[in-house]
């Protein structure tokens, strides 16, 4: 079972269910749950959790649910952050880096090409390094940034997952980064949306590998 | 509170106010960098650092300075 967190303020989460539901089962985990006890893996969905005041993801960080997600993390559980998922798995520390507003200061909504790096974790097993993935992206605080000595870290070991394709870089990202993972590569994060683009009808359904992976995910660790 | 991009951190905020400047006759202003401004009242200033490294600030895109204004009434009354 995936659990899908809602915070005040997410919009994306229903389109998460949706998308996780073509490959396997999952629920939604209000914000204030702490027990995810029979959840396999979580997604931190796209949105505006408590309307992204102070920085976006600052606050839904000190969430109860939040902090029964960094500790399932701890275990080895896989966390899936898309959006501002990924701004509020970078805000907790789960994810290195931030996200800060786009170069362009505009709300940018559109299809982008990612090239998937090689990279590590469960999430790398169903995409292969240098496959393309057409994926929506939509935010306006999306520019990765973290310090060069880290990206160079990041980059020595498999940490980059998905790097906009030439041209396609559509905030500022340092080095095209699109999305990330943590040492243990069971934290991933993007910008991009896979959960928009699970069906041929809407023009891609690229998105659904990272679904599959994340329901064929290895557990956490018991705890 | 105030809390500033770090040095050398993209801030499209000010790039996009120093570009509006000359339009309106501002000339010679450079380097425009857009902050933020937290004010709060309380009885025990020693924890605001942590509270400015926990949440106001990110410490990994953010720079922050505290200025205490002790005469403050804490009834919404305006520093002398």
């Amino acid at each position: 079972m995936i659990g899908v967190l809602q915070f005040p303020g997410s919009c994306d989460e229903r389109d998460a269910l949706g998308a996780v539901r073509r490959v396997g089962e999952a629920r939604l985990v209000w914000h204030e749950e702490t027990d995810l006890s029979g959840i396999d893996g979580v997604i931190v969905p796209g949105g505006f959790s408590y309307g992204d005041y102070l920085r976006a993801g600052a606050i839904a960080r000190f969430s109860p649910a939040m902090e029964a997600v960094a500790r399932f993390a701890a275990d080895g559980g896989p966390v899936l952050g898309i959006c501002n998922g990924f701004q509020v798995l970078c805000e907790a520390g789960l994810l290195p880096g931030a996200l800060l507003p786009n170069e362009g200061l505009r709300f940018i909504c559109r299809q982008v090409e990612l090239v998937a790096e090689d990279f590590r974790g469960p999430f790398a097993s169903e995409i292969g390094a240098g496959e393309r993935l057409s994926i929506p992206v939509k935010h306006v605080s999306g520019c990765y940034f973290a310090p060069d000595e880290q990206l160079e870290a990041m980059e020595a070991t498999g940490q980059i997952a998905f790097r906009y394709a030439r041209g396609h870089n559509p905030n500022g990202s340092v080095r095209d980064i699109a999305g990330v993972t943590n040492e243990a590569g069971n934290v991933i994060g993007l910008m991009p949306h896979p959960e928009h683009a699970v069906d041929p009808l809407t023009g891609s359904d690229d998105g659904l590998a990272l679904f599959r992976a994340l329901v064929a995910a290895p557990q956490a660790a018991a705890a | 509170m105030l809390i500033r991009p770090k040095e050398g951190i993209l801030d499209p905020q000010g790039k996009a106010v120093e570009r509006a400047l000359p339009a309106l006759g501002f000339e010679g202003i450079h380097d425009v960098r857009v902050g933020r401004l937290v004010e709060l009242e309380t009885d025990d200033p020693a924890k605001l650092d942590s509270l400015c490294e926990k949440l106001l600030a990110n410490p990994l895109i953010e720079d922050f300075e505290i200025v205490l204004d002790e005469g403050s009434s804490g009834n919404g009354g305006s520093p002398p």
